[in-house]
């Protein structure tokens, strides 16, 4: 008897192949003659390496190759002068602790493993810094503008109006740590033809940054990557292990994988940046903003400058006529942060809708009723409108369901024995973006429909927002339609970042899809057809197999016209236990404010998977090094504390659901930022609100409520 | 990573007999930690013995004693009928501990024998007396949130990992351990050691044994029983601090009761002091806090973690608060 599944026509593309296993990662791929490649890493922090010796790794049973600086493998952009700081086996500098430093590549991974243990290395040592809130306030650490200071009205107002607050808050380093670990498969092959197996947000990107380091034509390097296990942003640059991969291959004429360690993923694929930020807030005692003042300090490497939008948030989301905001960027020795979900947004929103809370707190308002009084009604920083903008909906909808009517203004109001109730609210917001991409639509006579795209699926289901896209305009059944990405020979798209994919790919299949819509109807009516004829029957009476049309798509005019962004307000429970410090997130609403819905269930997985993150960093997440050593503590998943399902309340979603009807066809707008900014501060303001305790330092671990006053 | 050598057993006998043969072998149940610490390189034994074909999985009630044998799984115990109506406490901790798919691989005598997941300990390039004697310790004066405050030494201040040894101590449980010439008896208590000047050593289990079962007295402390597990997420954490309470209330007096607490030592920490406060006094919050502020007569933090000299007392009270509460 056949079985058949309950399916409906939301439900991801490629669910059954992830839950079957029949998805194929890119460590899955067996390629013939395949070899393993193990990374020997520092083990100082800052200095050089005097002497490296090879020959036991050399020598040991199975091992086909040792590379590091010692034999430079042919990389010709690192040949040349300029460029990054830390070329890879082309410097015999160390910039951080876990830096890699040799590559051994065996016949199998277990025997890799162990002759890069027999590799040493030898160093002249450099004293260091690895300790980020130490050089914030160091007056002699090198520090850099992050981006250009921003001034409306008077700097610093807050310091003369009625009601003032100022604080500081610090977030410590993050990581993003998704369940696949990192790395890559490469082949180069005579003729230096290249392809690579790689866990990437962009294919088009890594084919480029390969085809620059190796100055071999794009075209010769092909990039597959059609399911990515996670990423967070971590994968949104080609990184050095990466490189040393393609060189190792290159050198031993096979094809070479790399997979690192869960030790080896805190230190060679970036990180959330720590940070440190001053807000201070004036109002006026009828609860009118006057000031606002955003100075951040965000954590970056010597070797490489790395800078987000901490204090952009500050400039727009509330009506205010004086703000000044600050970013400086402050070098410590370690390896060069990423963007991590949200990315610095989300660390930014922690300090300002604490702040918020905090405000409204001092003038003994409701926070949603301060929030609500001080939304603007434009961007004062652009002077232009809002494309479109529904938080007051959202809020009313978000404390409605979460029962916001039960919380008292008075923290420390609702008790039941050792725990003690709050709720908390805080609003996100996100650059609603679109940028440029290519789809190809081929339409064929057997009743299917191919798209291809040069995008990702880092696990938001772009190609389920892709098929249902295409379903709706062309009426054609999802499981006839076919979405392929991850593979760098079809056309171009950017990399999946900035919650921009859906926006900017989804446009370029609305447009090819309109494009091949046309075409149907002219051919009906070239051939006496019905102007309303299924495709097939088109198709068929002009002898044609297929029609197939590309189209570019990007923005227009409109982006000059108004400001664009996704909102999102998350409203949180929380139970706290007086004696032990605990903090149970009870429950969890979510409401996005992002345009039309285009897939309601991959949409409501990006809340969900966002307040997940959000758990993780308000309460448990923080990666911690021991500063005499600049090495981290605790680098693997028992002690590094990504939330659990134990930690996850009844998590709900809903959505505003209504098109901008400016962004783009679909009317839809990104939510993979949104679904996380702003969140921890909810669950610091649901604290609060229990406790009276205000916990300005995430994570907020139980000895914090403890110490706390 | 090294080579080893891999060999399989079915009796105690032939494991014990293996086991003298060669100083650098160990024993292999669950592998949940051991496998780990070779990983690291914190291990490196040449021999393995596998003993998980070893018939010693019994759980069972003989005369007023339950039997638990070493290699029961710590999911066959927590989800054993006999152990979740006579040793409820035992339950809860195991339950506690890990996560379902180490509880189901680990075993009994394994959690014993787990080694503390201080990081010092696990990264071969940082200093740790306990990894290499004469080293140095890298928590005193590094991280050491999670780390002891109750018999401490200057060469170590790492805690026992196991929410299991904890509620075993409060028990009154005996460890049963072989060796070639027959078995002796041990008050599980006087199993683990405190780190002293020998922090290499966890535990007193000789060279040549081998731990076979458990024998855990029946009591009258079923009914008001809690174990109390404070981390910073809600599973697969270890302990910051865990108490495992157990009262026998008459008349509204406490005639009974057992006290213990895991990540506060380099042991599983019973407090006799705050038990014997308590015997004959009526259970009210006064007296909690009394035998609270008992236990932590001689603690002391180390900095980060002296968040626990609060935490720890806070727990007690908050453990007996819930075990009292039971119906």
């Amino acid at each position: 008897m056949e079985r058949r599944l309950l399916k409906d026509e939301n439900d991801r593309v490629d669910g059954i192949f992830k839950v079957t296993g029949k998805a194929k990662y890119f460590a899955e791929y067996e390629l013939p003659g395949l070899a393993y490649g193990v990374l020997v890493t520092s083990t100082i922090t800052k200095g050089k390496i005097i002497s490296l010796d090879t020959k036991a790794a050399e020598k040991a049973p199975g091992v086909i190759s040792v590379l590091s600086h010692l034999n430079k493998p042919a990389a010709p952009a690192y040949e040349q002068e300029g460029g990054p700081a830390m070329k890879i086996f082309y410097t015999d500098k160390i910039f951080f602790n876990g830096q890699p430093i040799a590559i051994v590549v065996a016949n199998t991974f277990e025997r890799a493993t162990y002759a890069a243990s027999l590799v040493k290395a030898t160093y002249a040592k450099e004293d260091f810094n690895t300790n980020f809130e130490k050089a914030v306030i160091d007056a002699k650490a090198k520090k850099l503008q992050g981006q250009p200071d921003y001034k409306r009205g008077i700097e610093n107002a807050y310091k003369t109006a009625e009601v003032q607050i100022e604080a500081k808050y610090h977030l410590p380093i993050e990581t993003h740590n998704p369940m696949e670990l990192h790395g890559i498969i490469a082949d180069w092959r005579p003729n230096n033809q290249v392809t690579v197996y790689a866990k990437t947000q962009g294919v088009k990107a890594t084919q480029g940054t390969i085809a620059n380091v190796f100055k071999i034509p794009i075209e010769n390097i092909q990039v597959n990557s059609e399911f990515v296990g996670g990423g967070f942003g971590m994968a949104l640059r080609t990184w050095p292990l990466e490189i040393a991969t393609v060189m190792a291959s290159r050198h031993i004429g096979k094809p070479v994988k790399v997979v690192i360690t869960r030790m080896q993923m805190f230190t060679m694929v970036g990180n959330r940046p720590a940070a440190v930020q001053t807000i201070g807030l004036g109002a006026n005692r009828d609860g009118i903003l006057t000031g606002i003042t955003h100075r951040a300090f965000g954590e970056t490497s010597v070797y490489e400058n790395f800078t987000e939008g901490v204090v952009n948030m500050a400039k727009f989301m509330y009506q205010c006529d004086n703000v000044n905001t600050q970013y400086t960027v402050v070098p410590v020795d370690l390896s060069v942060p990423i963007w991590m979900r949200g990315p610095g947004e989300a660390t930014g929103a922690f300090a300002l809708e604490s702040a918020i809370d905090e405000m409204a707190h001092a003038l003994d308002m409701d926070p949603i009723e301060f929030r609500i009084k001080n939304d603007p009604e434009k961007d004062q920083q652009r002077n232009k409108p809002f494309s479109d903008k529904n938080i007051k909906e959202a809020y009313r909808i978000g404390a409605q369901k979460i029962g916001w009517k039960e919380r008292r203004n008075k923290p420390g109001s609702l008790v039941d024995g050792q725990w003690k109730m709050g709720y908390g609210v805080s609003i996100g917001v996100f650059n609603a973006n679109r940028g440029r991409a290519s789809v190809k639509g081929i339409l064929k006579a057997d009743g299917t429909l191919v798209l291809q795209s040069a995008t990702s699926d880092i696990g938001p289901g772009t190609g389920t927002g892709m098929t249902l896209i295409a379903s709706k305009l062309l009426g054609i059944p999802v499981d006839k339609i076919k979405f392929e990405l991850g593979d760098s020979s079809l056309p171009p798209a950017p990399s999946q970042g900035g919650s921009a994919t859906l926006s900017t790919v989804g446009s370029a299949v609305n447009d090819v899809c309109s494009s091949l819509k046309s075409t149907i109807s002219e051919l009906a009516a070239n051939s006496n057809m019905d102007a309303t004829s299924n495709f097939v029957d088109v198709l068929k009476k002009n002898n044609l197999p297929s029609i197939e049309i590309t189209k570019q798509s990007q923005a227009g005019k409109e982006r000059e016209e108004y400001s664009m962004y996704s909102f999102s307000i998350h409203f949180v429970k929380v139970k706290v236990n007086s004696l032990t410090g605990v903090v149970k997130v009870d429950k969890i609403v979510s409401v996005g404010d992002s345009g039309k819905i285009v897939s309601p269930k991959t949409a409501r997985s990006q809340m969900v998977g966002g307040a997940v993150g959000g758990i993780g960093m308000a309460l448990t997440e923080e990666a911690i090094l021991d500063h005499r050593y600049g090495r981290y503590i605790n680098n693997n998943f028992a002690d590094y504390h990504v939330p659990v399902n134990a930690d996850v309340p009844e998590i709900e979603v809903h959505f505003i659901d209504k098109p901008d009807p400016h962004i783009n066809p679909m009317g839809a707008k990104g939510m993979g930022e949104i679904a996380l900014i702003g969140f921890s501060a909810a669950v610091a303001n649901a604290v609060f609100n229990a406790t009276g305790k205000r916990i300005r330092t995430l994570p907020i671990t139980p000895d914090k409520i403890l110490a706390s006053v | 990573m090294i080579n080893f050598q891999y060999l399989r057993t079915t009796s105690v006998k032939t494991a014990l007999s293996l086991l003298a043969k060669d100083k650098n072998s160990k024993f292999l149940a669950g592998g949940t930690n051991l496998v780990d610490l070779m990983k690291r390189g914190v291990t490196t034994p040449e021999k393995l013995i596998d003993i998980n074909h070893v018939p010693l999985k019994q759980i069972e009630l003989i005369g007023n004693k339950i039997i638990i044998g070493a290699l029961a799984s710590n999911t066959a115990v927590a989800e054993n009928t006999l152990i979740r109506e006579k040793l409820p406490l035992l339950a809860m901790a195991l339950n506690a501990g890990a996560s379902a798919q180490l509880r189901n691989v680990a075993t009994v005598g394994g959690n014993m024998m787990q080694r503390t997941r201080c990081g010092y300990f696990y990264d071969t390039e940082m200093p740790c007396n306990k990894r290499q004697p004469g080293s140095g310790c890298g928590a005193i004066g590094g991280f050491n949130r999670m780390h002891a405050i109750l018999g401490t030494s200057d060469k170590c201040i790492a805690v026992h990992p196991s929410d299991m040894c904890v509620a075993l101590t409060a028990l009154d449980s005996v460890v049963v351990l072989a060796n070639a010439k027959g078995e002796r008896k041990m008050l599980f208590k006087d199993f683990h050691r405190l780190a002293g000047d020998t922090p290499q050593l966890d535990n007193n289990l000789k060279a040549d044994e081998m731990i076979v079962r458990l024998e855990i007295p029946t009591n009258n402390l079923i009914k008001n029983s809690h174990y109390l597990k404070v981390r910073d997420r809600a599973s697969y954490a270890f302990a910051l601090v865990s108490v495992a309470a157990a009262l026998e209330i008459s008349d509204n007096k406490i005639t009974d009761v057992r006290l213990a607490m895991g990540g506060v030592a380099h042991k599983p920490w019973r407090l006799t002091a705050s038990e014997n406060f308590l015997k004959g006094k009526e259970a009210t919050t006064e007296n909690f806090e009394q035998a609270s502020k008992l236990a932590m007569t001689d603690a002391k933090g180390f900095g980060e973690n002296d968040f626990k000299l609060q935490m720890a007392p806070n727990s007690i009270i908050e453990a007996l608060t819930i075990a009292k509460s039971k119906a």
